[in-house]
């Protein structure tokens, strides 16, 4: 076996509550992270960067932002695209108004100001809680949609009423607009998605992880643990909504460059999202890339059997496909709620016995 | 009231001190309904305090009230020697007050040691910005607040299911995962609602000893809820006995097991 755990060998707390207890997890995630930095960008080529790769990256930043709010604090939203669409339009606005500032710096304060938005939705959950907190958030999905659409400002007066990116370099390479090569696309979403799994890590791991899964898990005893409601329930729809916001600036400004909001971040995205967590893991880091991985090569994996090897017409495997999601749906809520991070841990225990399983 | 206020000893030696919590004619109602009516009673420093009576008494609504849940239309709550303004259950909690619930009430997708260290949220005060870089603060406020929580779980031999989660647990395991919880807060007041119920004989012993000890080692003040009589005349130094939201007794298990109201509250009375 791979697998070198006999026993609990810890030594000090530190060791015991690190993320990768065993060497070998350890030695993997430093070897997947060398391989992501340092061998895919020289053999990247357009397709894969655009229908695969830069495409996963942007969608496990969100999953991991709605992970926070929905697998840890227990609060359902179906606001992720409006969201996405709050950091797209603040990174566009903040783009054209300030072209001298550097792009990452504009990312990160979409993410920002998407959080400040997201905060301001959350303030229904304090009152509300389950289905109807998902309406909740399904207002501010059609209403920021709305909004952008209805106010010219946002999209400064275009007479298409859509977005586009203007051109942006980091030193003097494009990172976004016509000229940018795949491997830059690349590597700033990676550079985001490093960035947004160690905080979503290093949040969740310590006390204000505790208290949005006490909040989700019993809010009444979290209660009189000492967790304030309010404060725990507002700093995870912030923080959700922080990850999400850096989502859609990607999403807009590096993955698609050009963006009609109804389009881009409408409803289906919200969903799309949503089945992300779910399909991969509530309440899980991990799951999130697994479950932004599935979704964005099941439609590839499909197209490759159905339309090339089998012949099918395409139209066909588009619908396919939504049968194909709604099926799996369905199945994991039924069979693994937690998701292909809780079928990865059970391998993991069961092949730490196998082939002896007394 | 001033037959209680001179310092006591109990019956084992121990010198009981000044006043913790003070209840002064306390008036809870849900709308028509009068759950507990002008109750004063309190509660002095290190001592193991008893509520009792029937179902429906209003003992639950008298810890709720305590722990701030329900705040009462007429009376003062008085913690250490200052009159306490409405409060959140949260904001009672960094007070110093914990409990435990009649029906457990624990975070089942959490591990055991995830719920115990939630226990120590009042004690944390490490920020978002810290947390997020981990590093430093939030890694050392980490490591010694697990010391705390491994001495609990020591203390209350838990030890081989830390890292299993609270939901795969039996019941008696469970209602000391959650004493464990509201200890790790290594509050001044420690709240007890039911903590023998639905227990065999020998998870009730258990958890006695586990009481007695904590307020032993600790030197806790435990106020505790409890329908087995023989727990709670051998585990209290004092009882308040209530009966349709009004206190009918108070006093040394003995006293108030002669107390002629009492015995009729709970053997029933003839009407004639």
């Amino acid at each position: 076996m791979l697998y070198r755990e006999a026993g609990d060998f810890k030594t000090s707390y530190a060791a015991d509550s690190q993320t990768f207890p065993i060497k070998f997890d350890r030695w993997r995630y430093w070897v997947v992270l060398a391989v992501a930095w340092l061998v895919i960008p020289f053999f990247i080529n357009d397709y894969w960067a655009n229908a695969i790769l830069v495409p996963f990256l942007i969608y496990a930043i969100a999953a991991i932002g709605l992970n926070i709010l929905t697998g840890y604090c227990g609060q359902v939203s179906l606001g992720t695209g409006g969201f996405m669409a709050v950091g797209a339009y603040s990174v566009y606005k903040l783009m054209t108004s300030f072209p001298d500032v550097s792009i990452l710096i504009h990312v990160v304060l979409a993410g920002f100001i998407t959080a400040a938005v997201g905060a301001a939705f959350g303030l229904p959950s304090l009152r509300i809680k389950g289905f109807y907190l998902a309406v909740a958030t399904l207002a501010a999905q059609f209403f920021l949609v709305w909004l952008f659409n209805k106010v010219p400002w946002f999209y400064n007066y275009s007479a298409s009423g859509q977005i586009s990116a203007p051109e942006r370099f980091i030193g003097n390479i494009a990172v976004t607009g016509a000229e940018t090569t795949p491997w830059a696309q690349y590597l700033i979403c990676l550079f985001f998605v490093t960035l947004c799994a160690l905080l979503a890590r290093n949040l969740t791991r310590g006390s204000l992880g505790r208290q949005w899964m006490a909040i989700r898990d019993m809010d009444i005893a979290a209660e009189i643990i000492g967790v304030d409601p309010l404060k725990a329930k507002l700093t995870a729809f912030a923080v959700s909504s922080f990850f999400i916001g850096i989502a859609g600036a990607l999403f807009f400004a590096v993955y698609l460059g050009a963006v009609e909001v109804g389009e881009a971040f409408g409803i289906q995205k919200s969903f799309l999202v949503l089945f992300m967590c779910i399909i991969g893991g509530l309440g899980s880091i991990f799951g999130s890339f697994a479950g932004a991985a599935f979704l964005v090569l099941l439609p590839v994996a499909l197209k490759v059997l159905g339309v090339d090897i089998l012949g099918w017409p395409s139209s066909t495997v588009a619908h396919l496909q939504l049968v194909a999601v709604g099926g799996l749906i369905m199945f994991f809520l039924i069979k693994e709620p937690h998701g292909l991070a809780q079928l990865w841990r059970v391998a993991k225990e069961k092949l730490r016995m196998w082939p002896f399983p007394y | 009231m001033k037959d209680t206020v001179a310092p006591y000893t109990t019956a084992d030696g121990r010198q009981i001190g000044d006043v913790l919590m003070d209840m002064r004619g306390i008036t809870l109602r849900f709308g028509g309904v009068e759950a507990i009516k002008d109750i004063s009673f309190d509660i002095r420093e290190g001592e193991i305090r008893a509520i009792i009576g029937p179902n429906g008494a209003g003992k639950s609504s008298m810890l709720n009230v305590i722990s701030g849940f329900y705040n009462p239309q007429d009376g003062e709550v008085w913690f250490r020697g200052a009159k306490r303004p409405p409060m959140k259950p949260y904001q009672v909690a960094r007070q110093g007050i914990a409990r435990t619930f009649q029906n457990i009430a624990l975070f089942d997708g959490m591990s055991v040691l995830d719920n115990i260290m939630t226990g120590r949220l009042t004690h944390m005060k490490s920020g978002l910005l810290a947390q997020a870089v981990w590093k430093g603060r939030a890694e050392r406020e980490e490591v010694e607040n697990r010391a705390v929580v491994e001495r609990i779980i020591d203390f209350l031999e838990i030890q081989a299911i830390r890292k299993t989660p609270v939901g795969r647990l039996p019941y008696g395991l469970k209602k000391r995962v959650e004493l464990a919880r509201a200890l790790a807060a290594e509050p001044k007041l420690l709240l007890l609602d039911e903590p023998m119920a639905g227990m065999n004989v020998e998870e009730k012993e258990d958890m006695s000893r586990f009481i007695l000890d904590v307020n032993d080692e600790f030197g806790t003040t435990i106020a505790l809820i409890e329908h087995d009589m023989g727990v709670v005349m051998d585990l209290s130094d004092r009882v308040v006995v209530m009966d349709y939201g009004r206190k009918i007794g108070d006093g040394t298990p003995s006293e108030v097991r002669n107390n002629q109201e009492v015995i009729d509250a709970y053997l029933g009375v003839a009407h004639d």
